[in-house]
């Protein structure tokens, strides 16, 4: 109990991924909500890399989780500018109605 | 026992306010709740002994994600409650879901140990941290082992960024932009008139 190892830190990540997966489901409309879900699944990844780097005393771990980081950012952006982009189109961001993005 | 009593706050807090982040009515909440989270997992980093990854996450997630996310909540003009209405019809099937992966995580962590071989197999084992802090070995990671990966990030962020801005710039009537093309391509008698003046005259 007073004693913190590897095992806290996987369960708080495993946690928090597991929140992010159901908020997934929980907010199956709001893409803006999905994403959020999907920047908390990223950070409990990142939390699990840089556990097993404390633990195993290697540098990798964290390398690893800076450029989740970068790609949490950039898919961030992205996913925003998508999202800003449909809403002037079409007025909603309802997930149902994001079908026509075929081209 | 201060470490464990900081942990168990840093978790706890974090846990929290993504539960928070989950069911909240209002996405503007929502994301100030995120970003409770992200400093709070920061916090745990910390107490992890990778402080610069703690800073990143705070500059990073904190200072421009969660900004980027408040900017486009309050810019769309959405009924947000409308957008809850299947709540209840999805909860059951999440909740299973959410409820099974715990499940079966935490069944991993309970029957789990290291390779025996696994100390020898690390890339770059971390130095003494009373000669080179935590910073400086990353630095010397990833300036070195890890250069192409860094530069591809970097690219990664800069394709992220020209990509925004293409989907998102709308050209703007009001602004008169200078077209070289058509100024050099003006014929001459469209410019020039030349007028015999006679002497004392005008024209």
């Amino acid at each position: 109990m007073w004693e913190i190892g590897l095992a806290h830190y996987l369960t708080v990540a495993a946690i928090l991924f597991t929140l992010g997966v159901f908020g997934i489901f929980a907010n199956k409309k709001n893409i803006v909500v999905i994403m959020m879900c999907i920047e908390l699944m990223l950070l409990s990844v990142s939390i699990n890399l840089v556990a097993f780097s404390a633990y195993l005393q290697d540098m990798v771990g964290q390398v690893f989780t800076m450029f989740i980081l970068t790609v949490a950012a950039a898919e961030a952006g992205i996913g925003l500018a998508i999202v800003v982009v449909f809403f002037r189109n079409r007025g909603t961001i309802e997930v149902e109605d994001i079908n026509s993005l075929k081209g | 026992m201060i470490h464990a009593l900081t942990f168990y706050l840093f978790a706890l807090v974090g846990v929290l306010s993504a539960v928070k982040v989950v069911i909240n009515r209002n996405p503007v909440h929502g994301v100030l709740w995120l970003i409770l989270a992200f400093f709070n997992a920061a916090g745990l980093f910390v107490l992890m002994g990778a402080e610069f990854i703690a800073m990143l996450v705070v500059v990073v997630y904190v200072g421009a994600v969660a900004v980027l996310f408040l900017f486009v909540v309050m810019m769309l003009d959405i009924n947000f409650l409308s957008l809850r209405e299947g709540l209840l019809k999805y909860l059951p099937f999440g909740a299973a879901l959410a409820a099974i992966l715990a499940v079966q995580v935490i069944v991993l962590f309970l029957d789990w140990s290291l390779a025996g071989e696994a100390m020898t197999l690390r890339a770059a084992p971390a130095p003494d941290l009373a000669e080179v802090s935590n910073t400086e070995a990353l630095g010397n990671l990833i300036y070195t082992q890890y250069v192409y990966l860094f530069q591809v990030a970097g690219l990664l962020l800069l394709v992220g960024m020209v990509g925004a801005i293409v989907l998102t710039h709308r050209p703007s009537p009001s602004v008169r932009r200078q077209k070289i093309g058509e100024q050099v391509h003006r014929p001459r008698d469209q410019v020039l008139d030349v007028k015999t003046v006679r002497s004392r005259g005008g024209i």
